[in-house]
Parts: C-alpha cells; structure tokens; sequence
C-alpha cells in the first residue's frame, strides 16, 4: 500500500491503495466516481474511458503509480453542468439504450474533438473504433459527434 | 371512446395509502434522479398524494410516475409513463419517472423480455392513467358542485366551462386520493392521442450522459464489502476443493468460502438456469483485491457426474431434468448436428403429401444453414448488491424478472419472501441473460454469509463463460419443384444443441399446399437461455435465404416471390394453425420495397431483402453492401416494422438500429466455441464485437401506421438481419453464406473483415 495525490476533476484526492490498482477502481470504490464502467479489464471495449492531460486513455489498464501529477478527468468532471457539447449532442440524439457504455464513448469523444475539431465520417469511426456499444447505437453516435464538431 | 372495467385489474388501482408512508415502496432509490428538467418548472412538491399504484400527484401540480418494468436500454423507462401519462392527460413537463422496485403487490408483470412489456402494458397503464385522471374529475365535480360529465381536462388542468372554474391537477389531489376508485372509466381515442406518438427524450438521458449512479455495479453504502466468484473453468465440471490459505494472507482479503445456489431438495423453475450452482466467494475491501486474489487462488476442479433435478412447468407439473456428463467439444457438436440432419426428426407439421411431392420433382434444392452458440456479452458484467443481516434481505440488482428469483432467493437464504425487497438497478444490457438472475441469489449467499453489505461483481471472463448462451442450431431446407420451376413442396428440418429452433406454423407455413417440418435436438452440458428473440434469431436468417435462392433458382424478384407466397397465404391458406396475418406481412415488404427505392437500385450496390414475424410484429428489411478497399461495407439499412402503434417513435427507431447492428454484427462474427468443455473465447480481444467501423453507414426505420394495438419492438427487428445481409453479401461476391459467422468465409475469398 502506498499514497497517492491524485488530480481528478479539478480536486486533490489521497488514496491509500497498492501501487498496481487500475486507476479505473480507485476511481469507483475508493473516491465514488462510479460514472467511469468497468466492461472488459483488458483495454478491449473503452467503457472505462477517462482522460488523462486531455488525452483519453483506458482506465482499466493506467495503474495508480503512473499517474504522477497528471490531470484527470471522469464523465462527473467533464463539464459543471453536463453541458459538454459532446453531452449536449448525446441529449439531442438521444443516443443511449442501456447507457452503460456511453460515458467511455463521451469521454473517447471529447478527446477526439479537441485534437480534430472538424472530422470526416471516417476518423469519427477510427476514432470511435476502441468503444465497443453493446446496444449498437453507433449510428447515434457518430450523429451526435458530427453535431458535437459543428458547435465546438 | 373506450369503456373499460377497472375491476379487471384491480390490485394496480388498489388504494395502498396505507403502505404509502412506510413498507417496501420507499427505497433507497426514492426519488433518485428527479431532478427537474431544463424546461421543467414545477420543483418537487411539499406533499405526495397517492391516486394509484403508478400515480402521485403533489399540491403542486407535480406528477410521479412509476415506471413498472426492469430497464435494459429498451426505454421502457420513458415509454411506459408515457401510456400512464397519456390517459392521466397531464403535461409530459409535469412529470418525474420513478423506477418501482418489485412490488408484485402493486403492479402486474414486473418483467422485461419477450417484446411485451408495452404489449401487456398497454391496457393496465391506459387504465391506471385514465383512472387517476377520472377521480380528479370527481373531486373537482364535488369541489365545484358540478356533474363530472361537465369537468374537460387538458394537459394537466382541470375546467368546467360554463362556470369559468379552473384547476390544476395538484389543487384536486388530496381529495382525488380519498374518493371511491369508479367501476368503469373512459379510454382516449386513438386519435386524441397527444404524448403518444410524439418522442420524448429518454428520462435517464442526463443522468446517463454525466455518469451518475444508475446501475447495481454503482451502489455503495457505509460498510459494503466487495466480492468476486470463481466458477468451474468447464462445462461439465464441478467444485471440488479450494484452499483458502492460498490467499488468506493477501491484503484486504477478508473471507473466502463456497456458496450453492439451490438446497438439494428444492424444485426449480424454468429460469433457474445456472450453469455452476457452486462457486467459490472472495470477499475484500475492494474489486482489484478480491479480483488479484481470484488469480492466486488455488482450486481443484473435477469432472461432474451426470445430475438431475426437478423442474417445475408452467401448468404446475414437476419433470426431471438431466444434466449430461462430459467435457464437450465443438468439431463433435457439427459432426452430430450433421448427422442429426440426415435422421428423421420429430414431425412437427405435415400439409398435403410432402413425400409424394419431392418424389416427382422435377428438381430438388437442398441447403443446410448452421449457427453457433453466443454469448450475450452485456456490456455491463453479472454482478448485484446485496444487503441480507438476519431474516431480512435488501437486493439491488440488475435482473430482468424478480419474479423469478423470488422463490430461489427464499430458499437459498431460509428468509421469507415478504422479508425480501428486491429493487429494480438499471441493466447494462440485458438481451434475454438476465432473465436468469442466480446472480443476485449469488450476492445475497455472501452477503449473508459475512452479514453485511456486498457488491459481488463477475470479471469479463467469468461473465463469457459461464453459459447460458444462445443454442447451436442447424437447419436443412428442402424445395421440390417441378419442371417449369413451380415450388411443388417445402421441407424444413431443424435442430440445435440442447434446443430446436422451429418454429412450425410460421411463414412459409400456409403458402404452400405440401409442407413438411421436423425437429431434433441434442441435449448437452452447456446452459441455454433467452437470447434477443429466441429461435427467430436463427431460424428467420436459414429461412429467408433459402427463400432468395429458391426466388432466383425460379427467375423471380424476391419480394415480388414473398408476395406471391403471402397472398396464397392469406385468399388460400393450406392448414389451420398459421400463426401470422399474410397481409400485415406483405404490408412491411411493400414498405420497405418503396422506402429502399427497390425497383430503382444504384450501380454497384448489392441488396439483399428478407422478412420475419415474430413476437406479434413483422419487419422487412433491405441491407445494401458494397465491397470497398476489398471490404464489405454495409452502406445502408431499411427496416418497415408493424408493431401497431408506436409509443415514443426516436426511441423506437434506436432500438430498431440496435438491433440490426446486433444482427450484423453476429452474422459477421458472433461465435462461442469449445474445447474440452471450456469456452475458446473469454473477453473482447478474442470474442470479436461489432464496432464502430462495421456498423451500416445509414439506418432507416419506418414504422406501418394502422393504430393497431402495439406488439413487439425490441426483437422483431433482429431476426431478418442475418438473410437480409446474406443476400445482399452474395450479390456482392457470388457466394451464398450458409455458416454462421461470415467473415471466416470472406475472409477466405480474400476480402478484409
Ligand atoms: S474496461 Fe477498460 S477498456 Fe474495457
Ligand atoms: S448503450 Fe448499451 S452498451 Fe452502449
């Protein structure tokens, strides 16, 4: 077990946790930021998307230890009042079903724009390639991040 | 106008006020997530005033509805408010959505599957909303000391015009709830209809889209413990020992001991499928501990005699169920299956002389369709919470029939079920897995174990291999025709591992004056369950392609060929018990033949067109596939549904674009195989999901507007997809695709997948 100052959403946390636990479960059961899911385990599926300096990347796999000073940010942090354009395209499409993995595909999302604010069909779908939709709202999905791009 | 009887389903008018302060209504889940919408104005009320089991109406105006059924992603969280609402004539804006726990007390048919829950709904939530609505009628008429006949309502206000009187709803509530519930109330027409039909956003949108606590997986309460299983790593084998000392010294490891589903002497019932009723519990202080520990953990497995048990049916009869012993292997289960397909079967329907028919033929077309098992792969792993300390329980978990877990939970525990509160946690996927809830029976084994609060979570791979998959089916079709290619004679013979997939008086049933179907199966060790319209799945993608074959091998269009077939079907029909309306099919196929401009296709598009009835509606749908960099894109997708009326149209449309990406996914790629009774894939690296990329460019849903009386919505969709891509794929590259999956063979003709 060690300590760890951790930067997520803006706040300074201190978890006591083993070196080696994903950051993806210090997240969910020790801080109560369950927003970010648990799909896979394995870098497979995205569901567990965060972003880390900006960049999204899978929590599942990030251990605590090479967080360092980074910034993260969570679903819960992406925007004061869930008005992330990428959250407010998601509204308007009504994009989820189950809604378990959207958060991983929010998160995929917003990285994605701020690097490629104006996107072709075909980096949406690269880009999107790693987040797995059970539900199948894909269509939905590259919809409401083409709707996301026109308002960033 | 509709008169109905409020006495038919009385026990969810019921006045339970009684119950209303205290009881098992009142969860935790209270009031989570009503939070007033951007455009809501009303707050939440200082009072509640109950009018039935679905409604409350506070002094402000403000609405509560219970949404009764357990939500997968079909949104029958929004939808099934919106009936209530409907009939309550109140203003959507008004309203806040409540998940109701279980509460068999209070509200028919807590159940999620089948494609029924707006079905069956339809007429209790029309009644309920029209009931509450009437006693603000009533209360109004004693306030005013005016005949109710006089009151008109409108979205939410109640008025009496030759008075000039005015009121909102909340303003008669706290008399509307002591007023006698009337005998008989009024339904709306159909054509008055102001929320239905008109889309409404999904209620948990913002609660989704920022990441709140929504699922079982996401429940945390003071002191919760977290737990992780580990289950046999084969079918056909079972627990033999563990040594708990292996990871007793492990931190924050807290307990490790076995667990076991059913007591010997209990009868269970037909969703108490669990494919390892014993499994060992890891309990600690967090998932990543308890999930290392499941890896040091040091188990001794061994092979499992054959067992049996007592099942109960639905007429009340007992029977007796075998397991077979035996570590299975998929290259035995085709070479049975093939062999299976060669016996004679169990007839299941024979019209006129099939026999005789194909001995005439002129020419006889024979191709056999095969399919393997599926995992349903939710994307949200089995898990629950649970909460048991002494004789009472607490479950929160994500399970689409509580009902059918109540009995389990009271004989696994020794509790009785009026001490057992199962709330209703949103489900990450549900796909027909979790109709089979032994993972909450799992949570609350541990819980009460440890006696205390405990979050029990699978791992992906404990999740993709343990079972209760969808069948392996094969089916062989047979079509005798006579010189000038006249279909003289069909003959479907279908079978699968442990279950058969036909279903006998469907389509092409009833077109045909010599008709033969037969069945067989192969019992087996590895566990079955529901999976997105069960049987349909398979069956609808063998019988719609042979169709497109038999269609081209005559020189017919294959729309024009179906309806040909469907007007025999409905001006001639062979036999009695077809289960299908010949019109309301050809009806979707000529949808979809105007919507996908059929008749005018583009250069270098190839189309593939197939139709299926199942849980009371019919879809036609037409795939465009193009091959592109050497690859087959589905450009485009049209789907024409009959489900009768449709509820909320947007969410409607997404579930119908779900479940065609679910459809093109699983005939791409879809496949569970074993070896040595051990699943040959167990997470996402190998098992190979539909992505991004595959998913058809374009989808269209059109629905058939004929104000019938709503049917499925959730599965229908799913079945046609598998012919409809196999047709079009081969107009694509010459090739039919016979085995699923399909990109293996793509593969094979060089094309990327
Ligand atoms: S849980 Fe991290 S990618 Fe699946
Ligand atoms: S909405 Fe259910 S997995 Fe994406």
């Amino acid at each position: 077990m060690a300590l760890f100052t951790l930067n997520i959403n803006g706040k300074t946390q201190e978890v006591d946790v083993d070196s080696n636990t994903p950051i993806l479960w210090v997240l969910r059961d020790h801080l109560d930021l369950v927003g970010t899911k648990f799909g896979c385990g394995i870098a497979q599926c995205g569901a567990c998307t965060i972003h880390l300096d900006g960049n999204a990347v899978r929590s599942c796999q990030l251990p605590v230890s090479a967080v360092g000073s980074s910034v993260i940010t969570t679903i819960e942090g992406l925007s004061e009042n869930g008005n992330h354009p990428v959250q407010e395209a998601w509204l308007e499409h009504d994009v989820p079903q189950c809604g378990y993995c959207q958060a991983g595909q929010i998160m995929t999302a917003a990285a994605f724009l701020k690097n490629n604010p104006n996107p072709t069909e075909e980096e949406i779908e690269n880009a999107m390639n790693g987040n797995i939709c059970r539900c199948g709202t894909y269509t939905r999905i590259k919809a409401a991040v083409q709707t996301a791009s026109q308002k960033l | 106008m509709t008169t109905v009887n409020t006495k038919l389903d009385r026990r969810s008018f019921l006045k339970v006020s009684a119950l209303a302060g205290g009881g098992m209504m009142l969860s935790f889940s209270w009031l989570a997530g009503c939070k007033p919408t951007p455009e809501e104005e009303l707050g939440l009320p200082k009072e509640w005033f109950e009018l039935n089991s679905y409604i409350k109406i506070g002094e402000n105006g403000a609405v509560t509805l219970y949404s009764p059924n357990p939500e997968f992603g079909s949104n029958v969280k929004t939808s099934m408010p919106m009936i209530l609402a409907e009939e309550l004539d109140t203003d959507w804006k008004n309203v806040f959505v409540e998940q109701a726990d279980f509460y068999p007390e209070r509200f028919d048919r807590q159940f999620t599957g089948g494609s029924q829950g707006i079905r069956m709904g339809w007429r209790p939530m029309r009644t309920a909303g029209a009931t509450a609505r009437a006693l603000l009628v009533n209360a109004a008429a004693q306030t005013w000391n005016v005949p109710s006949t006089e009151i008109t309502t409108s979205a939410g206000i109640l008025e009496h015009k030759a008075s000039g009187k005015k009121a909102h709803y909340g303003e008669m509530a706290s008399l509307a709830a002591t007023l006698e519930v009337p005998e008989e109330v009024q339904l709306k027409d159909v054509n008055d209809f102001k929320i239905i039909g008109n889309s409404k956003k999904n209620v948990d949108g913002e609660n989704i889209v920022t990441g709140k606590p929504l699922f079982a997986l996401d429940h945390r309460v003071e002191g919760m413990k977290y737990a992780a299983i580990v289950h046999p790593p084969a079918f056909g084998m079972r627990l033999k020992s563990f040594d708990k000392n292996s990871v007793s010294g492990m931190h924050g490891i807290l307990d490790v001991f076995p667990i076991s589903v059913f007591k010997d002497d209990y009868t269970r019932n037909s969703f108490d499928t669990t494919t390892f009723p014993e499994i060992v519990a890891i309990v600690g202080n967090s998932t990543w501990e308890v999930m290392q520990a499941k890896k040091s953990l040091k188990v001794e497995w061994e092979n499992a005699p054959e067992t049996s048990f007592q099942m109960a049916g639905w007429g009340g009869n007992t029977s007796s169920v075998s397991i077979p012993a035996g570590l299975e292997n998929s290259s035995v289960h085709k070479a049975r299956m093939a062999e299976y397909s060669q016996k004679p079967g169990t007839i299941l329907r024979r019209d006129g002389d099939p026999e005789g028919a194909f001995k005439k033929a002129a020419k006889v077309i024979e191709r056999t369709y095969s399919a393997p098992f599926l995992a349903h792969n939710t994307m949200e792993p089995m898990n629950c919470f649970a909460d048991v300390k002494g004789d009472k329980a607490v479950i929160y978990g994500p399970t689409q029939a509580p009902e059918f877990i109540m009995g389990t939970l009271v004989q696994a525990l020794g509790i009785p079920r009026e001490n057992i509160q199962i709330n209703l946690a949103r489900m990450g996927g549900g796909f027909g897995r979790r109709a089979y809830s032994h993972h909450l029976v799992e949570a609350a084994l541990i819980s009460q174990k440890i006696q205390a609060p405990v979050s029990m979570v699978y791992t992906r791979e404990d999740d993709m291999s343990a079972g209760v998959y969808r069948p392996a089916y094969s089916a062989t079709y047979r079509a005798a025709m006579d010189e000038n290619n006249n279909l003289l004679a069909l003959h479907v013979k279908a079978g699968g591992i442990p279950e058969s997939p036909i279903h006998a008086n469907r389509f092409p049933a009833g077109a045909i004056d010599n008709y033969l179907a037969e069945s067989w199966d192969i019992p087996s060790n590895i566990t079955i369950g529901a999976f997105r319209a069960p049987r349909s799945n398979f069956i609808a993608g063998a019988e719609q392609s042979f169709l497109d074959e038999l269609a081209e091998a005559m020189g017919k269009d294959p729309i024009e060929f179906r309806l040909e077939l469907l007007k025999r079907a409905e001006t001639n029909p062979v036999g009695e018990n077809n289960d299908y309306l010949p019109q309301r099919y050809a009806s979707v196929l000529e949808l979809v033949r105007e919507k996908s401009n059929w008749n005018s296709p583009q250069p270098n598009v190839s189309r593939g067109v197939s139709a299926y009835f199942c849980h009371n509606s019919y879809v036609a749908e037409v795939v465009d596939t193009v091959i592109k960099n050497n690859q087959p894109v589905v450009e485009s997708v049209y789907a024409a549904v009959d489900c009768g009326i449709v509820v909320n149209p947007d969410a409607a449309r997404n579930m119908g674009e779900g479940a065609i990406v679910d459809g093109i996914g699983n005939a791409f790629f879809g496949e569970l195989a074993f070896e040595n009774g051990t699943p040959t894939k167990t997470n996402f690296d190998k098992y190979r999901m539909i992505r991004h990329k595959e998913a058809p460019k374009k989808i269209e849903v059109h629905f058939v507007d004929n104000g019938e009386e709503p049917t499925g919505l959730g599965e229908p969709l799913f079945p046609p997809v598998f012919a409809a891509l196999a047709n079009s794929l081969y107009k694509a590259t010459g090739k039919r695709y016979y085995e699923q999956p399909f990109a293996p063979q793509l593969e094979m003709q060089n094309l990327k997948m």
